[in-house]
């Protein structure tokens, strides 16, 4: 066991580093989160300058290690994160470069890398969230084209993506996880309908897609008809591996933020309040533990993410709503106002108990698929 | 990085569990519990010789010359089995006082009020050594207690080492509470088929591998805040673990007979001999001011 960079990751790391002094202050001002078209020509640019700069593959081409160097250090020197690029580099791009055909990584790839493509993703359905097998949108078969008709709710970015990795009912007679097909769907395609939906925290953060007689060429398809669930599986595994290793080091340097905050405003001298930020620092600092733990087994397994996600995203999910209801406790009356840090935060965070696998759903997997206890009702 | 233990590493830890099934099984175990106060003498130069004492010692002060990861891995499995007696302070005492290492002699040592098995050890350690140290009725039957009118804590050394005993047993309910879910049948189904036993069963689990990333690294790092982290969330898996270890047994769970509530005393002593936990997150709570941000 140890801790330490080897000689190559060392100097991995101190070459980003130094790319990353150059690079930030270079950096155009961020969007307002309700400028699309500026978020997307700002994302895409993000991801064009670390493709010029070498580490456009560094999501899915290099190690576990690499990658979580590459995401601590960006996330530490304040560089933006993917944005628009999420799906395109941590879900459909994986995809295509494991399933497609080499037309198909040829078409696809290079334009994620460079940052000229945006992707989203058409996975869930009103009626199939956690039970995402339950999908029902349909794709008939005509010529070479097929004819796709149905609805597709939480997509983030569909105003400003080219394209979207479609789950598609291909057989509706079939046992539901063997009739569903993984289509590139272009987002120009005529009968596409995106409708915005708003967060509670006010935003528009994702949409509703209504699909009606859209046309999507079959050599749109990755991997084999109907064989749309195994490939869907391998993206989701890249979801659970390093997806979040930015996110626990925006939460350490919040909570350092946080106590010189209290400090500050007096909060500081309760004690009850110390020792909860004092619980919360050893939460997230386990956390990273954690996070360095599953990569190193990912590592060592070859690249394929562990179990291990499960476990990793029960626990941070949870503790990162606990900080930012600590951090309400520390602003006390303040933290009714949404200009202070923070309060978007905190709304923000109850999605995280949600979004890719509800904490009830996470259970159920690490009980099955961990622990070996008989499949529950 | 490499944040995974070594085959040097899963042989070691393969190899104290194997010892301690074999010298400390549920037969022993039972039979320890049956005898409060009573050290296995016999057993105890096993360890020694086994090199559980001397672990971290250097070779040529007669030691195996390993390191904290290992003493770690060691300990863990030693809170897994539920071994008793004064292992850490004698872990510590290990090249200071004589016999120590080789398990010849018992050392115990006063922290945070407390000692630990004072008739059944040769040496107390620490400041003033037992003087006024007053019996108590021990909640733990496998952990003989006096109160000391003292308030020296402990070394770091011997909080890591108590978490990674905290970690072997929390690891162990967990064991135990899915063995327990997949085999005990009613209405007609396993229990661990039911989701809010499985969810306990997930939770045990998610507290546990947590413990363990922060108690290894601790390990690793020897870092002040790091141990206390180890301590705060190994306390939580070994404590929360075996009170829902308890939970899935339903009434099998609150007899003399079956071995969890030896696990949740245990654990309740573990967290005494740590000093209190609100220390710990007055720590942690300090380094969050100690670097600018």
């Amino acid at each position: 066991m140890n801790l330490t960079d080897t000689p190559e990751e060392e100097e991995f790391r101190a070459r980003l580093r130094q790319w990353l002094g150059r690079a930030l202050p270079a950096l155009p001002p961020k969007p307002s989160p309700d400028d699309w078209p500026g978020r997307r020509a700002y994302d895409l640019g993000w991801q064009s300058s670390l493709y010029d700069a070498g580490y456009g593959e560094v999501h899915w081409g290099s190690t576990p290690t690499m990658r979580l160097i590459f995401l601590e250090e960006t996330e530490k020197a304040g560089a933006p994160y993917v944005g628009a690029n999420f799906v395109g580099l941590l879900h459909a791009g994986p995809t295509i470069a494991a399933e497609g055909t080499p037309e198909q990584r040829e078409r696809w790839l290079p334009p994620i890398l460079r940052g000229d493509e945006v992707w989203c993703q058409g996975f869930s359905e009103p009626d199939a969230g956690s039970d995402l097998a339950a999908l029902r949108t349909r794709a008939r078969r005509d010529g070479d084209d097929y004819v796709v008709t149905g609805s597709k709710i939480w997509t983030s970015h569909a105003e400003v993506a080219d394209w979207c990795e479609l789950l598609v009912r291909t057989d509706p007679d079939a046992p539901r996880h063997r009739g569903i097909s993984w289509l590139a769907m272009p987002m120009d395609a005529p009968g596409i309908t995106v409708r915005p939906l708003r967060t509670l925290a006010g935003s528009a953060e994702f949409a509703e897609v209504f699909l009606d007689e859209v046309r999507v060429p079959v050599a749109n398809r990755v991997g084999d008809e109907n064989d749309g669930w195994r490939v869907t599986m391998v993206t989701l595994s890249f979801e659970r591996g390093t997806a979040f290793v930015g996110e626990v080091v925006a939460c350490r340097r919040a909570l350092r933020e946080l106590a010189v905050e209290a400090r500050k405003n007096g909060r500081w001298d309760d004690p009850v309040l110390r020792r909860r930020l004092g619980r919360l620092n050893a939460e997230f600092r386990a956390l990273w533990r954690l996070t360095q733990w599953n990569v190193s087994e990912a590592e060592l397994g070859g690249g394929v993410p562990g179990v291990g996600g499960s476990v990793f995203k029960l626990r941070y999910s949870h503790a990162r709503q606990e900080l930012y209801d600590a951090a309400a406790d520390v602003l006390g009356p303040e933290s009714l106002d949404l200009d202070r840090p923070w309060v978007l935060d905190r709304l923000s965070s109850l999605s995280y108990t949600i979004a890719a696998g509800t904490s009830q759903i996470q259970r159920n997997i690490v009980a099955e698929r961990i622990l070996g206890l008989p499949k529950g009702r | 990085m490499r944040f995974q233990l070594t085959d040097d590493q899963v042989a070691l830890r393969g190899g104290v569990r194997e010892m301690l099934a074999r010298r400390f099984g549920p037969e022993a175990l039972r039979a320890a519990v049956e005898e409060p106060g009573r050290l296995d003498r016999t057993l105890w130069r096993e360890l020694g010789a086994a090199g559980f004492f001397a672990l971290r010692l250097p070779e040529a002060a007669g030691g195996v010359g390993l390191g904290l990861p290992e003493a770690v891995l060691a300990f863990e499995e030693a809170g897994r089995a539920l071994l008793p007696g004064p292992l850490v302070a004698t872990h510590l005492a290990a090249g200071e006082v004589p016999g120590a290492a080789t398990g010849e002699t018992v050392v115990t040592a006063v922290g945070n009020g407390l000692v630990e098995w004072l008739a059944g050890a040769d040496v107390v350690r620490g400041d003033g050594g037992a003087v006024g140290a007053v019996p108590l009725r021990s909640v733990d039957p496998l952990t003989p207690l006096h109160r000391v009118p003292t308030g020296m804590g402990v070394p770091p050394v011997a909080v890591l080492l108590t978490a990674a005993e905290q970690l072997g047993s929390a690891t162990r309910a967990c064991e135990l509470a899915v063995q327990h879910a997949r085999t005990r049948e009613q209405f007609g189904r396993p229990i661990g088929a039911f989701q809010a036993v499985q969810h306990l069963c997930a939770e045990m689990l998610v507290r546990t591998e947590t413990a363990r990333a922060a108690v290894y690294a601790a390990a690793v790092t020897a870092d002040p805040a790091d141990i206390g982290t180890a301590r705060l969330l190994a306390d939580e898996a070994a404590v929360r673990g075996a009170r829902d270890c308890l939970q899935v047994h339903g009434g099998m769970g609150f007899t003399w007979e079956f071995e969890v509530h030896l696990h949740l005393k245990r654990a309740w002593v573990r967290t005494h001999r740590a000093g209190p936990a609100t220390e710990s997150e007055e720590n942690l709570a300090a380094e969050l001011l100690a670097d600018p941000v």
